[in-house]
């Protein structure tokens, strides 16, 4: 896989040969994210949002492990527990902060990720299938996050799940059955509690097993990059380590500093205030709203309010999905060849006018439903379906693309100007294998 | 490619009926507002915000005051407790307000409530005195208790209400302190309240306060008159002092780590910046000489 200038793994001490001859995992980490992955050279910082990603997942992971040793999987004592970590379990805030913040930070990189895949064009041939389990990937780390919330048995953890598990019930016939069956009861209780745990703790390993497939078949192609031009020869690349692992180290410690702004600073800032009041089967919350990285979703799901051959309801929960999915189309919904947004002086702005109808999106998902923000939605989430089904395909179609660089190294020296290709050949023979 | 499989048709007519039905939606949303505008509601148009209130833990090198804390406990003790339980924090943590053991101690068996144990001898329900290790006891048996003693409300437990509340601590402030004549209350445009909604005249047992979501509540005012609370530390114990004291208190109950928090955050970020420094300085060097 990957190009034939590739650097080849020598193990330099012995023990490491040792173990490459017999489980060749070192020679596995070099070609994955090490020298022998060779990467286009000229990346900026949205390529940071992968690694950024895992990084967060890590940070989940860790944090969640510990935290699950003093939580209580019980709907009695489930909130006193958590009570118990920020009070009287050693650093228990900061974990709970971290971990809290974290599935925050999470889904902001990923979404930042998955934009940049939309900006520049990363899901068309040959990288589908990258795309696809990225897509995948999202929708894992949306139901991980959702039953975390569900566990601290706060009043937005319990009408979250209330609304959430209810989306079944929108099903004709068989509805409110499995809606009974996913909870293990008719509302969300002991049993429904006990097996978001059990999932909750189960699907972040799920992630990091297809986060394994999607870097696997993203190495089989290599990166795209902010060109969208292929990779055509050696000195278009240089090795992911160390020039990658340097700028990606950088971008982690800012990262990880916003981060550390939240969980020390303003660790309750993206929560609900009504998640310190013990769940309460009996008091509905004035208004119930998701986290803020579903608000757009939700906004989708409450904008249906007509019923016409199915009930409004279902249509909603349909389309709120239907979202989602519909990134699974995208490579074969927009056909123009060209990539990156760069070169792409209509579709660019559409892509911009998309960005501020997901915030729109948000926006409505958060608010009061009033009669205007209602009509707000239903524009918006029309809009959102539009994009993709129609504008995206004709747009394709029509767009006279900007003439692309005949080479990524081109466009690179084009853009720093005055260096002459007697320079780059050397830089290109710099970056080659010492061997 | 995908499209010999019908795939891509479905998808394209699912997403266009998502389409379609939203803007079928919308139009149906405009007549409803043409049709029947939507009324203003006495919360809407009355409800005010927190007023601002400067606390010591605010920002991001914010610290606990602790005579203030102290006050704010004082406050608690004499008057909220009553009413309210604060069943997250034992008495023993009141160390972390400045108080000796000792003096947990006293405040502990002297405490006016004590905690339902059985009898050690006979196995008969009692209680007994408090130790440094209980949590403060609920001033109610139970719910039914307390609702009967207030009005068929339950006054909600205070450890975590600081944070249970949009801007908490300028909000417990600003509900101590918003106790309004509901007759003659004006809001900001000059509208007056009871001429506008008759109907929002606050019913018997409740009390107006328009920093109440729903405008009227449960509790009686509880802070009525300067000097209720002997404050022993100079401070004079004005209604808006006392008030402004227990919000902190009950800052200090609902996140008794801020302090310890927004040290360590420095230590973090002098970390972190020190690390991105460094950081910067590899990728630079690494890049040194080659164009990207
Ligand atoms: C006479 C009993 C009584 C006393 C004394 C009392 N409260 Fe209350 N409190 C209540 C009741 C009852 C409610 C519930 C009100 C409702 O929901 O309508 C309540 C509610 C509250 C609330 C929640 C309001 C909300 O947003 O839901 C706060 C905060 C509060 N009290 C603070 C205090 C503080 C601080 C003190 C001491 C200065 C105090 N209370 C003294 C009875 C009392
Ligand atoms: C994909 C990665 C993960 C995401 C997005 C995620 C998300 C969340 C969220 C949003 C919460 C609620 C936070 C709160 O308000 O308290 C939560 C809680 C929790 N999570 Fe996770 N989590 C992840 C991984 C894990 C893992 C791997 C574990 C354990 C093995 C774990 C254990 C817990 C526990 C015990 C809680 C309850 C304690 C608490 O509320 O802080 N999580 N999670």
């Amino acid at each position: 896989m990957s190009f034939p200038w590739a650097k080849h793994y020598e193990p330099k001490h012995p023990l490491m040969k040792w173990v490459d001859d017999r489980l060749p995992l070192p020679r596995f980490v070099y070609n994955a994210v090490g020298a022998g992955y060779p990467v286009p050279r000229n990346l900026n910082y949205f390529w940071n949002f992968g690694v950024l990603a895992g990084a967060s997942l890590m940070i989940q992971i860790v944090t969640g492990i510990v935290l699950a040793m003093h939580y209580s999987t019980d709907a009695n004592t489930a909130f006193l527990s958590v009570e118990g970590i920020m009070r009287d379990v050693n650093a228990g805030w900061f974990l709970r902060y971290a971990h809290a913040n974290g599935a925050s930070m999470f889904l902001a990189v990923v979404y930042i990720h998955i934009g940049r895949g939309l900006y520049y064009g990363s899901y068309k041939p040959p990288r589908e299938m990258v795309w696809l389990l990225g897509v995948v990937i999202f929708l894992l780390i949306m139901a991980t996050a959702f039953m975390g919330y569900v566990l601290p048995w706060g009043q937005m953890s319990f009408w979250g799940a209330q609304v959430i598990t209810g989306f079944f019930s929108a099903l004709p016939l068989v509805g409110e059955s499995i809606r009974v069956w996913l909870l293990g009861g008719y509302a969300p209780d002991a049993a429904a509690l006990n097996r978001f745990f059990s999932l909750h703790y189960l699907m972040p390993f799920v992630i990091a097993g297809v986060i394994i497939l999607h870097i696997w078949a993203l190495h089989i192609p290599g990166s795209n990059n902010p060109t969208g031009v292929e990779v055509k020869d050696e000195q278009d690349t240089v090795p992911f380590h160390p020039y990658y692992t340097a700028k990606d180290g950088f971008g982690l410690g800012v990262f990880l500093l916003i981060f550390a702004g939240f969980i020390f600073f303003q660790p309750n800032l993206l929560g609900h205030p009504d998640n310190y009041i013990p769940a309460n089967p009996l008091s509905t919350p004035a208004h119930i709203v998701p986290e803020w990285y579903f608000l757009p979703f939700y906004a989708i799901l409450k904008s249906f309010t007509i019923d016409f051959i199915m009930p409004a309801k279902l249509w909603g929960v349909l389309a709120m999905f239907g979202s989602i999915l519909l990134l699974f189309f995208l490579p074969w919904l927009d056909t123009s060849p060209v990539r990156s947004a760069n070169y792409r002086p209509v579709y660019r702005w559409f892509l911009v006018a998309l960005l501020v109808d997901v915030l729109v999106l948000g926006y409505v998902g958060g608010a009061e439903p009033r009669a205007g923000v209602i009509l707000l939605g239903q524009l918006a989430s029309a809009y959102y379906f539009l994009h993709f089904l129609v504008i995206l395909p004709i747009v394709s179609a029509m767009e006279r693309p900007r003439p692309l660089p005949n080479s990524i190294t081109e466009a690179v020296l084009h853009k720093e100007g005055g260096t002459s290709p007697a320079q780059t050949a050397m830089h290109g023979g710099a970056l080659a294998p010492a061997e | 490619m995908l499209s010999f499989l019908g795939v891509r048709p479905i998808a394209f007519a699912a997403g266009l009926a998502f389409a379609l039905m939203a803007l079928i939606g919308g139009f149906s949303t405009i007549g409803a507002m043409v049709s029947e505008p939507e009324k203003p509601t006495a919360e809407h148009e009355f409800h005010l915000a927190p007023r601002e209130a400067d606390f010591s833990f605010n920002g991001v090198t914010g610290t606990f005051d602790e005579r203030q804390m102290q006050r704010g406990f004082q406050v608690f003790k004499e008057v909220c407790s009553a009413c309210h339980s604060l069943k997250l924090v034992a008495f023993r943590d009141l160390q972390g307000i400045g108080y000796s053991e000792a003096e947990v101690k006293a405040i502990a068996s002297q405490w006016a409530i004590e905690t339902p144990a059985p009898n050690p001898e006979t196995g008969e329900l009692a209680t007994r005195k408090n130790l440094p290790s209980d949590r403060f006891p609920a001033p109610f048996a139970n719910e039914i208790a307390a609702r009967a003693a207030n009005n068929n409300a339950v006054p909600p437990d205070l450890s975590l209400m600081a944070k249970a509340r949009h801007h908490g601590p300028e909000y417990i402030y600003s509900l101590l302190t918003g106790y309004r004549n509901q007759v003659g209350f004006k809001n900001k445009d000059g509208q007056e309240l009871l001429r506008e909604f008759p109907e929002a005249k606050t019913p018997a047992g409740l009390h107006f306060n328009p920093y109440f979501p729903t405008l009227n509540l449960a509790m009686t005012p509880p802070l009525t008159s300067n000097g209720q609370v002997q404050y022993t530390d100079g401070t004079a114990p004005t209604v808006d002092n006392m008030a402004r004291d227990v919000a902190a208190f009950l800052t200090w109950t609902a996140e008794p780590k801020l302090q310890v928090r927004h040290q360590a955050g420095w230590a973090a970020a002098i970390f972190l910046l020190i690390f991105c420094g460094l950081a910067w300085g590899a990728y630079q060097n690494v890049w040194r000489g080659v164009k990207h």
